[in-house]
């Protein structure tokens, strides 16, 4: 084994890969985040649509996103590899473990929360980046914004989006400060505010996420 | 006399150790290598004995008890290291190191061992701290020193207060880095349960695997005990649950003499006894007594709290006996005072059997001067302990964060209570100059040998000698013995010697399994150490030693015909492991009081009752038994002195006085 | 005073070795006193055990000061029990309350096999330290202790990672099963120090191959091994391990 991949295959190396695409997601959320709150503008999605539009069609954009979906999928692959050896690493378990003593449950349910998550991104791609892939391909017009009013007039699909970014909150919040911390930027003065950051952007950002399936439902935005 | 030749080397005792090393017969590189050594123990002298002989080319194999060479006992020493750097420059030397050695051991020590001892001191610290051991330091980067009893300078090096661990862990960085290039083969969870002897020389152990119960044999070209102190004869004492004299009494039951068993250290400042269910004793540092003032009340039984004791009803009873030196009297005195004050009816506690180690005055004085510090010059008495308090946290939180965890009282606001326990043997395997006992091939580093602290140790000298037989002194010595036998092909360990030694150990262990008793090897463990404590503790005499005597010798009669030891020989069996060592702790229980009681004076940590001042101050007798006292196995209870004289060249022998 | 008024249900782990199956076996004890260590009640619990012609419950344990880190241990659910800052040998029977059910199990996890009843076997520890957990310098070689000024800040730092008294309470209690709060400890002890920089990289790739190689899971910072931890051990060790690592494989050019 060459000397590099004895380094992605180590324990550190495999948490260096979940570290690295998870920050490499959460900066997509940012941007994600940021486009999707242009709805609130509430100018019938006009906006919203433009910036829609240049995503779909930006050739950056779409190599990017083809860089997205790797960084999932090497996210998702190295996260079932570290589950699967760290259910190995102990074959027989506790008859009674208080781990509520000494961790979050969130920290400790990284693969539950990951799980659904994907659950939901399944449907939330089913729902929003098929039509779309649709339509650039067919040449046809496509507008986002009627589609996202459209598909949350349903009362199931706005609670499955809430729960699915209550989801994505709690992964974040062991997550953010979780990939600094395998990276190795720790550091006396800082860590403490990449922890407040963490916190706040696992607040701030499911709740924005939040707000558009629920606030289209209402009907204070359409 | 003939069999004792301590083989000091001849010429000045400054050049002696120099001499010697010049001119001590090598081992060739290519011969190191066809040369077996065995190491028996992994704490400070065994684990850098091991690791420096795998270091110059040896083959190497160590044992430990333990499932770790880096839990050896060493680990919970705590104050500090002496060393002879006079980084304060405070007037220490080499000198001075090995005249405040010889003069703490009440001047029964080998003058060439120590001023040696004295000589590689400086040479441990730099060591130790190129291996990475975190030992403390100053601002400037510098290391840092504190002083500890019985000296006048600031040698003490200290890593807060786990210096053993430091060490010890820095040892074993060594060791496991020799295991890890295959120079050493560890054996860990092996006791070793005889010595080999052919043709009179040492050459192999007979060891239990621990897990599996399989008896194994290892040939070695020579054999190296570094297995520690005997405090565990006491049962209470604050060595670990598994410290033992199993290896030590087995190679004296080979030949090799046991010096100055009496010599025990009883350390003044432990957690008392709570109850019967107490298994172990912890010690509370030296240094509590630099700010702790120790009183008993003035009116015997006196029920109140403590802090419901004016002053004027209190007996600060060794400021009052040793003005000149306080609450900072040598070990062995501040022990027998508290012992004479409980004993005469003034303890505390529960059981009575404790004094207080009070923190109040000095809190206060503390307190005092930050309040000023801080511009307040006249604070009031609560100001003061608040924060005096904050400083003696400072200086000995974890000791109080301890001594809470176990008494369940905070120390912070009531006084502690304390109480003698024995902490350290000075006696141990006799050996010479180069640390050989008298089985040739046969070495003893450590706590272990008879040592160089004589009848009392000074603190932080257990460390400094455990690490300089093992990295400084033991891998020199053995070259002597070594450089005659690298014609010496590996011994096959079917050899009739090894084939007998494994067969009396199994019997052994057949009969332990087959006695079937009603009691457990803990409740003898418990009688013996009762024994020896009540007659062979503190204070001893001749009646209560002649009766110890007697009632050991049925308690070993009642040990071998009533223990009961469960489970089966060939399994991970506790309860057997102990039933060996309690075995031979009753037969070393024996020696100790004859031993006592051949020493008709008193001398450092060994108090005879007839022998004493007016005041009550040990009286040595340096006419008739100023000699170690080596003792050779005859046979059961049966045991012949012989005796090396001890001469002080380069010291003038004085009586002790504190006042 | 030496017997107390507790009484108590024990569950604990029975195993008679390595290869055969164990279960938890219910002890009832009464007259427990407080102020009895954990061992000490065992201590009890064995003597009983004994007298009854029943084989005593095997646990490891040593010192009994909290220093050697011979004892084990899972205690209700937390290794050395529900202290914090404690290993087993100083908690003390007043943490508990009289009618308790305590249940004991030994540390679990595949690179500590059970040896027998509570007793595990931790040789894995060894074999990293083996590894690299030193600095490679014979005896002899060193130079004057002085002659090399280390800042106190770093001196202390490097103090509180060799603190580790390498109990396994961290691979215990990990969900993970991993040991790399004890592994990071030693390789943060010697990171710090100047001693230790001609081997860090080294050391580093080393030793966390052969954390690797013992079967330990992986680290997910659930941050579990230093609320554990019976001496405090920071997970910040964790991470200057890691910094470390990640510049050794990717950066130095020097292979182990």
């Amino acid at each position: 084994m060459s000397s590099l991949s004895k380094a992605f295959t180590s324990s550190i190396g495999k948490k260096f890969v979940m570290g690295l695409t998870g920050l490499f997601l959460i900066s997509f959320l940012i941007v994600h985040v940021s486009i999707n709150a242009l709805i609130f503008l509430n100018d019938s999605g006009e906006t919203f649509n433009v910036a829609a539009d240049f995503m779909g069609h930006n050739i950056v954009i779409r190599i990017m996103e083809v860089g997205l979906f790797v960084g999932i999928i090497l996210h998702i692959v190295q996260a079932i590899i570290l589950t699967s050896q760290n259910n190995a690493a102990r074959p027989e378990k506790y008859a009674y473990n208080k781990a509520s003593a000494n961790s979050k449950w969130y920290s400790r349910s990284m693969g539950l929360l990951g799980t659904l998550i994907l659950m939901f991104l399944v449907l939330h791609l089913y729902h929003f980046w098929w039509p779309t892939k649709v339509a650039v391909y067919t040449h046809q017009e496509h507008n986002t914004f009627q589609n996202i009013v459209m598909i949350f007039q349903e009362p199931w699909v706005v609670v499955v989006y809430v729960l699915g970014v209550i989801s994505l909150g709690y992964h974040l919040l062991h997550g953010f400060q979780s990939a600094f911390q395998t990276m190795g930027w720790n550091h006396k003065k800082w860590t403490p505010v990449v922890k407040t950051v963490g916190i706040w952007f696992s607040i701030i950002v499911p709740i924005i996420f939040a707000l558009m399936p629920i606030s289209i439902y209402l009907g204070w935005i359409g | 006399m003939s069999k004792l030749n301590s083989n000091i080397p001849a010429g000045e005792l400054t050049q002696k150790w120099t001499k010697y090393k010049s001119s001590v017969p090598l081992v060739n590189p290519a011969n190191k290598r066809s040369l077996e050594v065995i190491v028996v123990g992994s704490g400070l002298a065994g684990a850098s004995a091991a690791a420096t002989l795998a270091e110059m080319g040896y083959k190497v194999k160590c044992f430990c008890f333990q499932d770790s060479p880096r839990r050896a006992h060493s680990i919970a020493a705590q104050g500090g290291i002496n060393a002879a750097k006079n980084y304060q420059n405070d007037g220490d030397s080499t000198y001075r190191l090995f005249y405040d050695t010889i003069k703490g051991g009440d001047y029964r020590a080998r003058e060439a061992n120590v001023h040696r001892l004295a000589e590689v001191s400086a040479n441990i610290i730099d060591q130790c701290v190129a291996q990475g051991v975190p030992l403390a330091r100053e601002y400037g980067g510098l290391l840092d020193n504190r002083s500890f009893g019985g000296t006048q300078v600031q040698r003490t090096f200290y890593a807060a207060g786990q210096t053993g661990q430091q060490l010890l862990l820095g040892a074993y960085s060594a060791l496991e880095r020799q295991v890890g290039m295959g120079k050493v083969q560890m054996y860990t969870r092996h006791e070793m349960l005889d010595v080999v002897v052919i043709d009179g020389k040492a050459r192999g152990i007979i060891a239990r695997n621990l897990i599996t119960g399989e008896l194994e044999r290892h040939f070695g070209h020579a054999v190296v005990l570094g297995t520690g102190g005997y405090g565990n004869v006491f049962y209470l004492s604050t060595n670990a649950m598994g410290s033992n004299v199993t290896a030590a009494w087995k190679v004296h039951k080979k030949g090799a003499f046991f010096a100055n068993p009496c010599y025990t250290q009883i350390h003044p400042t432990c957690i008392p006894v709570s109850g019967d269910h107490q298994s172990k004793l912890t010690l509370m540092s030296e240094s509590l007594r630099n700010d702790g003032r120790i009183w008993v009340p003035k009116k015997k039984d006196d029920p109140r709290k403590p802090s419901d004791i004016p002053e004027d009803e209190r007996d600060y009873y060794l400021e009052r006996r040793y003005p000149a030196f306080g609450n900072l009297v040598p070990r062995d005195v501040a022990s027998r005072a508290a012992k004479e004050r409980c004993d005469a009816g003034y303890g505390v506690g529960a059981s009575k059997l404790a004094v207080y180690l009070d923190f109040k005055a000095n809190t206060e004085r503390y307190g005092r001067i930050e309040a000023s510090k801080a511009g307040n010059h006249n604070p009031d008495k609560e100001t003061c302990m608040r924060l005096g308090t904050a400083v003696i946290k400072e200086k000995y939180g974890n000791l109080f964060d301890m001594y809470a965890q176990i008494t369940g009282e905070n120390p912070y606001e009531t006084p502690m209570r304390i109480y003698p326990a024995v902490h350290y043997t000075m006696g141990g395997v006799w050996v010479d100059y180069d640390l050989m006992t008298t089985i040739p091939g046969l070495y003893c580093t450590g706590e272990a040998n008879f040592s160089d602290h004589g009848a009392n140790r000074l603190g932080a000298s257990a460390l400094m000698q455990g690490l300089a037989d093992g990295y400084f002194v033991l891998p020199y010595t053995i070259g002597s013995y070594l450089s005659k036998e690298i014609a010496t092909k590996p011994i096959p360990t079917d050899h009739p010697a090894f084939v007998e030694a494994e067969n009396e150990v199994k019997a052994t262990i057949d009969k332990f399994l087959s006695i079937n008793g009603t009691k457990s090897v803990d409740h003898f463990h418990k009688r013996l150490g009762h024994i020896m404590w009540e007659k062979c503790g503190m204070a001893r005499n001749r009646e209560g030693l002649t009766q110890a005597i007697k009632e050991i010798q049925d308690l070993r009669k009642e040990f071998w015909a009533d223990v009961k030891v469960p489970g089966s020989a060939d399994e991970f069996n506790p309860e057997l492991e102990k039933a060996h060592r309690v075995a031979d702790f009753i037969e070393l229980g024996e020696l100790m009081c004859i031993d006592a009681l051949n020493r008709e004076e008193s001398c450092g940590g060994h108090f005879r009752e007839e022998h004493q001042t007016e005041e009550g101050e040990a009286k040595r007798d340096d006419e008739n038994f100023a000699y170690v006292a080596a003792w050779e196995y005859k046979g059961v209870s049966e045991f012949e002195l012989h005796k090396e004289e001890l001469n002080y060249e380069n010291i003038k022998v004085a009586q002790r006085n504190y006042k | 005073m030496s017997t107390g008024n507790m009484n108590l249900t024990l569950q604990v782990w029975r195993q008679k070795n390595s290869k055969s199956a164990g279960k938890l076996v219910d002890y009832k004890l009464s007259d427990i006193s407080p102020d009895m260590s954990f061992l000490e009640m065992f201590d009890v619990l064995n003597e009983q055990l004994i007298t009854k012609g029943e084989e005593p419950v095997v646990f490891d344990h040593d010192c009994r000061e909290g220093i050697c880190g011979m004892c084990s241990m899972f205690i209700n659910g937390q290794p050395h029990g529900p202290k914090d800052l404690v290993t087993t040998c100083q908690l003390h029977m007043r943490s508990f309350k009289d009618g308790d059910t305590i249940v004991v199990e030994p540390w679990r996890a595949k690179a500590f096999p059970v040896i027998k009843d509570l007793a595990v076997d931790r040789s894995a520890f060894d074999r990293v330290i083996a590894a690299g957990g030193f600095v490679s310098v014979n005896t002899g070689n060193a130079q004057d202790a002085n002659n090399l000024p280390i800042p106190k800040s770093k001196a202390d730092a490097a103090f509180e990672a060799a603190a580790c008294i390498g109990c396994g309470a961290c691979v215990a209690t990990c969900k993970n099963a991993s040991a790399m709060l004890f592994v990071s400890a030693k390789i943060s002890q010697l990171a710090l120090l100047p001693q230790g920089q001609p081997e860090r990289y080294r050391r580093v790739q080393s030793m966390v191959a052969q954390m690797d190689e013992e079967g330990f899971g992986n680290c997910t910072n659930t941050g579990a091994c230093e609320a554990e931890c019976p001496k405090g051990i920071s997970l910040e060790n964790i991470a200057r391990m890691n910094r470390d690592y990640l510049s050794a494989k990717f950066i130095s050019e020097e292979e182990v």
